[in-house]
């Protein structure tokens, strides 16, 4: 790899929670890290100088939950595509669920992803390894073994954890190692069959519908764990007001539980699902509009912790099939940014600093990762993007291989213009 | 050219009442072609319908089957039963394969809810939903509602109540749009594991007892209630449904007023409805049948482009229309 030049962000608006930086100045990177910030600082000789007036300079994003379905389904995603999309959205770290073909839940898996991540030479691909062998909810992985092979966090996302023994047992086992345990809450006997919100749409729809309780029922058993064992539980993807209602119940009795959101329980409602529209098909469902309006104020006043996308390609022709039958999942890397600026930033929900906090400093504090912070000396993860470019979502596009959105033709304001890892721009904006 | 109905018919929920009633108006001419020695006009003469049955069904295909050879429509059958994903077409080829043989018409069955909006999605063909999952059954729902017109004449105001597994019931969905769409009063009733959650928003009364539903109701639409549903737990035995949920003569005997019996067939006799209710005086089961041809054509019939005031002079000029 090519030394990397020295960078001159100039001019932008420098948003930084974790110093309560908002002010308009120039940062210098140089040798993957963050130089100086200052008003007017003089570009080094041979510095690439990028004019950030009018754009939004802030520690990168980092999305905790993907899906780059390598090793197994590479038709689908890679790594390499995947980081590339995580680029193209503003992101310079993703953590990749562990749902793959085999299954990454050993260290030799998790290293295969750790190279594939670094020959992208794009966002930085972060491992995370199965809690139980095969995701088979039976004997525990080598958490140990998969984090000194650089994994980052535990899941079986995708099935939820059935035993809340292997729960318990995992959030006791992971303290050694400083990760969380996440969890995707899905009660399994409610859930079975479900392919949306139940409630008045799959009554309409004859449906089988999941009701919020499969997803609240694990909530509550996975803080009660946590509360038993003082581990760290994060909760994939909340849906319903419930859950928030829940998490907030833990979180003032000082349990360590973290939770996410996806841009799409952010901005849609099981009314997506009407015409029977498989692109509106995810896993948890879309809800109702109070579920949507409960996430938006739990992620505002941090009741939520971080946004995460639970990007999810399919095959093209995958959910080109009857309803029931079409596999969960959307894609979100390359839309997510833009999504929160439209939906929330831009409806006065959120201000810019809460989502920088939301993107990019909770996910680095929480999964312990560098990024999330342009204090000197860090790591130059950066994103610089322009809050009021407008776009429209035109998924022939994406630099994922993943075609499946709902909101395919929609006008979006918000776009990364630069994606800056350890000093390197992954990716600039043409045009 | 779109059809006073539109493209397709694959539900009564999107329909207006007027759409509603220029089908039931529209049957009514054509109910007398049945009655007729020779059955057939040539309305549809030169039309190709194909039945696509992803599912099991004698009644419902053969009605149509009837339907169509009476309007002189040409008729291909093709069953297959088990899903399009066991049989390893995927239904988008199956639509366009469909499409390639220039097919006016598809009357599609299957078991996976929203398939028949997703065929008449990909193909220009007019699709005829004859039941969707647990979504809706558009003709079925129209021909019941056709018999309680032919009894209580406008219903407006009628109180009708449907009985038994709603949660899995196409025919059910289809009876309450319908009905509320002419001004009924709709009630459902059941054991509450097998009504869907969220029914109350459609506007219906909703009974716990069957008592409460035989007291308040002036025509009961008695729903078939599946063995899946017992080994799937919804239910702890047919028995005890017969017991607790069955139509029988003693429970009628104590209503206020005679009351009108509809079921849309195959009844499991003994279980949701007991012999001498289904063979009583108050059962219109077999006018329903009897109504379902004649509904069919209507449907077809309009899809078609054929225009409503002419359904009169069309059976007229049917060859040999003489009796």
């Amino acid at each position: 790899m090519t030394e990397a030049r020295d960078i001159l962000l100039s001019g932008g608006r420098v948003i930084d929670p974790s110093a309560g930086r908002d002010e308009t100045t120039d940062v210098l990177l140089r040798d993957g890290k963050v130089e100086a910030i200052g008003r007017s600082l003089g570009a080094p000789e041979g510095a690439e100088v990028l004019d950030c007036s009018g754009l939004l300079v802030s520690p990168g994003f980092i999305d905790v939950h993907c899906h780059l379905r390598e090793p197994g389904r590479e038709d689908v995603e890679t790594v390499a595509t995947g980081a590339r999309a995580a680029a193209a959205g503003g992101f310079t770290a993703v953590c990749a669920m562990p749902n793959t073909e085999p299954v990454t839940d050993n260290q030799a898996a998790v290293g295969f992803i750790i190279r594939q991540g670094l020959r992208a030479a794009a966002a930085r691909v972060y491992p995370i390894g199965a809690i139980s062998v095969g995701q088979r909810g039976e004997a525990l992985a080598e958490f140990g073994e998969m984090v000194g092979a650089g994994a980052v966090a535990v899941s079986d996302d995708g099935k939820p954890v059935v035993s809340a023994h292997l729960m318990r047992t995992a959030l006791e086992y992971a303290q050694a190692f400083d990760i969380p345990v996440i969890d995707h809450c899905e009660e399994p006997t409610l859930a079975k069959g479900g392919s949306m919100n139940e409630g008045m749409m799959s009554a309409r729809l004859g449906l089988r519908g999941i009701p919020a309780e499969a997803e609240e029922i694990m909530v509550i058993r996975d803080i009660l764990l946590a509360r038993r064992t003082g581990g760290h539980v994060h909760l994939a993807h909340m849906s319903t007001a419930g859950s928030v209602e829940l998490i907030r119940w833990g979180k003032e009795r000082g349990i360590n539980v973290t939770a996410e959101v996806t841009p799409h329980h952010l901005t849609l409602t099981e009314a997506a699902v009407g015409g029977f529209d498989t692109s509106a098909k995810m896993n948890p469902p879309l809800r109702t509009e109070a579920d949507v309006e409960a996430l938006r104020e739990a992620l505002r006043d941090g009741t939520i912790d971080l946004v995460a996308t639970d990007h999810a390609p399919h095959h093209y022709d995958a959910k080109e099939r009857e309803f029931a039958d079409a596999p969960f999942g959307i894609v979100g890397l390359e839309t997510a940014l833009a999504l929160v600026v439209t939906e929330l930033v831009e409806k006065g929900i959120i201000d810019f600093p809460t989502l920088v906090d939301r993107m990019s400093t909770r996910p680095a504090k929480l999964f312990h990762l560098e990024g999330g912070s342009l204090a000197q000396g860090s790591t130059a993860d950066v994103t610089v993007f322009d809050p009021a470019r407008e776009w429209v979502v035109d998924p022939s596009k994406f630099l994922s291989k993943g075609r499946n959105t709902p909101y395919a033709g929609d006008q979006l304001r918000g776009r990364a213009v630069y994606t800056i890892v350890g000093g390197r721009v992954v990716f600039r904006l043409e045009e | 050219m779109t059809s006073a109905l539109g493209k397709d018919l694959l539900a009564l929920e999107p329909l207006t009442p007027e759409q509603i009633r220029l089908i039931l108006d529209t049957a009514e001419p054509f109910k007398e072609i049945s009655e007729r020695a020779i059955k057939k006009v040539p309305a549809l003469r030169g039309k190709t319908i194909v039945n696509l049955f992803f599912e099991s069904s004698t009644r419902t295909r053969i009605s149509f089957e009837f339907a169509e050879k009476r309007l002189s429509a040409d008729t291909v059958n093709v069953a297959s039963v088990g899903s399009s994903v066991q049989k390893g077409e995927t239904l988008v080829d199956t639509a366009r394969n469909l499409e390639a043989m220039r097919i006016d018409m598809v009357v599609i069955r299957h078991g996976a809810s929203g398939a028949a909006r997703f065929l008449a999605d990909r193909i220009e063909s007019n699709v005829i939903n004859a039941g969707d999952g647990t979504h809706e059954h558009p003709t079925q729902g129209l021909l019941d509602i056709l018999t309680l017109r032919d009894h209580f004449g406008d219903l407006a105001g009628r109180r009708i109540c449907i009985v038994g597994d709603v949660l899995h019931s196409r025919v059910a969905r289809s009876n309450i749009w319908g009905l509320k769409k002419l001004g009924a009063e709709v009630a459902v009733c059941g054991p509450k594991s097998l009504l869907p959650w969220g029914i109350d928003e459609f506007g219906v009364k909703v009974f716990k007892r069957v008592e409460e539903a035989i007291e308040w109701a002036e025509a009961l639409n008695v729903l078939r209630l599946q063995l899946e549903r017992m080994q799937a737990g919804y239910i702890p035995s047919l028995r005890e449904y017969n017991r607790v949920f069955g139509i029988t003569h003693e429970r009628l005997d104590r209503a206020p007023r005679d009351i009108l019996i509809l079921h849309p067939g195959p009844m499991n006799r003994g279980v949701e409805i007991d012999s001498d209710v289904a063979d009583g005086p108050h059962s219109v089961i077999l006018n329903q049948v009897t109504n379902g041809v004649a509904v069919r054509m209507a449907v077809l019939y309009l899809l078609a482009g054929g225009r409503p005031e002419l359904a009169e002079s069309a059976k007229a000029s049917a060859p040999g229309a003489e009796r």
